[in-house]
């Protein structure tokens, strides 16, 4: 990734694209150029809303509609992109310029086969017989490593992983040897290992095959694992540009810093003396089995969500549940929410057992375990408003309705929003400020022990920073106890005292942050460390 | 913003609104300015519309005032297309409601009976229940809402069904909300949309459907709806044209009047398209 040449495959030139009226701006993209050179990977990097895919959109054709170029011009091998008609477009897109998208099974048609669709790729352009291209699809299989390619070829979509499915949808962008690739956030969705795996093949592809990238990421972990180039963009504009290594190193721009400095750091967490407290919550051999009912031609399918699951967590402790999609980690938050019933096992809280209560029994007991959504768009109710969203739980449990409303307006200033967004609506509020309300939520009922499940995942990074800083001064403030859950090792490091680390439904290891990070016990925990992207990076050590 | 305030931003709405007072005024006033039955004979048949003064919209075959007729038959009509309408939705919403929220065997069961009573082809139904507790207001009422109702329940447990498992739900729950509570302040606030939607249509279709009770003669005998005066004009709908147009004109509009009405409410109901305006 370092021969760069001076081939320029594209080159963006004061490209300004316009948003319809009514938007939060009047440019998604204002005055950008930057130029993409053969065999490298160039990065461009921001936060939702930075504009930073419009160009890419803009390159492939495929803006959405009432959003429209306005100013400059896109030049693909000496073409302008943007005076072309949609059929010379239509030409262009596969043959000439590949892209991947975010989220593999919703690119991928469900009701065909791997095979089929990449064929089509090939179909679409008339290349080949109907017979050279599932060869030629074979071939691609193979060379982006989906293990058992035979097999791959004949199945649908859903049959794949994640990380499988993306690859396939490499293999589709790579079909007619692009001679630049777009990739738009292609392993945001994936966990950090596939995601360390993917980051891994599109360099080796990229490098074999000497392609340009265009790598669209809001992740600098992940810039710092690919990027030959990077380019920032912050409100539509480019707050940045050059050389990946010095921009890491040493960004110039405020907000550049500011955006590295946010990343959850890799440095290994401090020591946290939490001393010998009696436990809070006791959980001792939980098990819970998912099982989906078998039909006429296929077997019941059982799934092992939490297999002999014991954990402690003392008064005042945060607990990290560390572990990818599939390793039980939410099931074990949503049992101790009691959310799910757990199959067996004991959940006591203060020596109560939680896990067998039922009916009206266990709805008064629920004030004392509260939780965090991941998603905090789905999380608010968007049919009422904010302050009742929150006074609903005391007034469920007998405050009335007025104090209730009162202490939300308390909270809502507790955590940075101020007592007057009681009279607004969710949709108002943009996902950090709706993360903030459902933390406001969950200490109405001053709950001894919060559920944070992926708290912070579905937010950008700087806000993510923020939310956390919130977290960690309400846990000193309050003397909280957390059991926060998430697939980002650095997230946990920085908030958890103590880490478990969870896979197929079992705790495989646990310990003090400190010590997970310095000294794993089992190779998984070494595998998630190893696969956290930019770890050997200067990003390390400026954070 | 008021609630009306944020109504009226939908222009659409507020012409609908004007629409349906404009009815009711017609019914409320039919009395007072044609206080007698409108089922008298009170000049020669067959006399076309704006030809004779009193007689704006002519007379029909027995020698009928339509305009008579028609400001009668508005009262019948709007109270058998709201009243009917009321009744299914009482109906139809708990019980797609509790099938949707707790699924399982209250699901099953109450899925069962609906089916039991979709199985049967509505006018059908409609017309045997009319017949049995015999042509009145009141039984057209009934028999209306009793066919109309399972597809509201359908729809409400299929509305149910995906919001339940949403995160806010969750969070209700969480916070101890009882079922009920969740039921009526987390869930169904998040369905008026849909339910508003298919109730000024229902309204539509119940208007629709006493027409098509009185055509066959099901009609209650005492009083005039718009529905008989087409059906009786049927027979000469070729040599008088307004004997049946006026009082479609007056169904077309209503039901006209009641979409436009459903579609402001549910633009005024939902915060989020109120305040963007």
């Amino acid at each position: 990734m370092t021969d760069v040449t001076t081939e320029t495959v594209l080159s963006i030139r004061e490209l300004s694209i316009a948003l319809p009226k009514g938007a939060d701006r009047a440019l998604a993209v204002e005055g950008v150029s930057y130029e993409v050179m053969r065999g490298e990977i160039m990065c461009v990097v921001g936060e939702s809303g930075s504009g930073k895919s419009m160009a890419a959109n803009a390159i492939m054709g495929l803006l959405p509609k009432g959003v429209n170029a306005t100013q400059g011009e896109v030049l693909f091998e000496g073409q302008d992109l943007l005076a072309l008609s949609e059929k010379q477009h239509r030409t262009l897109r596969g043959l000439k310029i590949g892209m991947i998208f975010q989220e593999p099974m919703t690119a991928l048609n469900p009701l065909m086969r791997v095979g089929a669709q990449i064929a089509e790729v090939f179909e679409a352009h008339d290349q080949l017989t109907p017979k050279e291209r599932q060869a030629r699809a074979l071939e691609l299989l193979i060379e982006v490593g989906i293990p058992q390619p035979e097999k791959a070829i004949r199945a649908y979509p859903f049959e794949l992983s994640g990380g499988q499915r993306q690859r396939v949808m490499i293999a589709m962008a790579l079909a007619l040897e692009p001679t630049l690739l777009i990739a738009d956030e292609p392993t945001t969705a994936l966990d950090v290992t596939t995601q360390a795996q993917i980051l891994a093949l599109i360099r080796d592809l990229q490098q074999r095959r000497g392609m340009a990238v265009m790598f669209i990421t809001h992740d600098f972990g992940v810039v710092a694992e690919i990027a030959s180039r990077v380019c920032v963009m912050r409100h539509g504009k480019i707050v940045e540009l050059g050389d990946a290594r010095s921009v890491l190193k040493n960004p110039q721009d405020a907000y550049t810093q500011a955006l590295i400095a946010a990343i959850p750091s890799n440095a290994v967490p401090p020591h946290r003396d939490i001393g010998q407290v009696a436990p809070l919550l006791e959980i001792k051999r939980l098990q819970k089995v998912f099982r989906s009912r078998g039909g006429w031609f296929k077997p019941a399918r059982e799934v092992h969500a939490l297999n002999d699951v014991s954990l402690t967590l003392a008064r005042g402790e945060t607990v990290g549940i560390v572990g990818e999609s599939g390793s039980g980690k939410s099931t074990l938050g949503r049992c101790v929410v009691r959310l799910e019933h757990p199959d067996s096992g004991e959940l006591l809280l203060d020596g109560v057992n939680l896990s067998q209560l039922k009916g009206d029994a266990l709805r008064r007991e629920r004030h004392r375990v509260q939780m965090i959504f991941q998603d905090p768009y789905a999380s608010l109710n968007p049919r009422t408003k904010v302050g009742m969203a929150i006074a609903q739980g005391p007034i469920a449990n007998g405050t009335p309705k007025a104090a209730a409303l009162k202490r939300a307006g308390e909270l809502l200033d507790m955590v940075g929003l101020g007592a007057s967004a009681v009279e607004r609506y969710p949709h108002e509020f943009s996902g950090g400020q709706r993360q903030r309300i459902g933390i406001a939520r969950a200490l109405a009922l001053d709950p001894e022990l919060i559920v944070a499940d992926e708290a912070v995942s579905a937010l950008d990074v700087s806000i993510q920073a923020q939310v956390l800083e919130l977290l960690e001064e309400l846990k000193q403030r309050l003397s909280l106890s957390l059991l926060f859950i998430t697939h980002d090792l650095r997230v946990a490091a920085q908030l958890c005292d103590r880490i478990v680390v969870m896979q197929h439904g079992r705790i495989i290891e646990q310990g003090s942050a400190e010590q997970i990070f310095l000294a794993p016990r089992e190779a998984y925990t070494q595998d998630l460390l190893d696969a956290i992207p930019g770890r050997e990076a200067p990003v390390a050590a400026t954070a | 913003m008021s609630f009306f305030a944020r109504f009226a931003q939908n222009r659409g709405a507020l012409v609908g609104l004007v629409i349906l007072l404009l009815m009711i005024a017609m019914a409320v006033l039919a009395p007072v300015l044609f206080p007698e039955s409108p089922w008298r004979m009170v000049q020669r048949p067959f006399l076309p519309p704006f030809s004779q003064e009193g007689f704006l919209l002519g007379t029909d075959t027995m020698g009928r005032n339509v305009a008579a007729g028609l400001m009668h038959g508005a009262w019948v009509s709007l109270l058998i297309g709201l009243v009917s309408t009321c009744v299914a939705l009482l109906i139809g919403v708990p019980l797609g409601a509790i099938a949707g929220y707790y699924g399982g065997l209250v699901d099953d069961a109450l899925m069962r009976f609906t089916e039991f009573f979709q199985t049967i082809p509505n006018f059908a139904l409609a017309i045997v229940l009319v017949a049995i507790m015999q042509p009145s207001v009141t039984s057209i009422v009934l028999a209306i809402a009793i066919v109309s109702w399972p597809p509201v329940a359908r729809l409400v447990r299929a509305e149910f069904m995906s919001l339940r498992n949403r995160e806010y739900v969750e969070a209700a729950r969480l916070v101890g909300q009882s079922n009920s509570t969740i039921i009526l302040r987390q869930i169904l606030p998040n369905t008026l949309s849909p339910i508003i939607v298919l109730a000024s249509l229902m309204v539509a279709t119940a208007i629709l459907l006493e027409s098509a009770l009185s055509f066959l003669g099901l009609g209650d005998p005492n009083v005039m709806s718009w529905g008989y005066m087409i059906g009786a004009a049927r027979t000469v709908i070729r040599q008088a044209w307004w004997l049946s147009f006026f009082p479609g004109l007056a169904i077309l509009l209503t039901v006209l009047a009641l979409n436009l009405v459903g579609e402001g409410l549910d633009d005024a109901l939902n915060p989020k398209l109120s305040r963007e305006r």
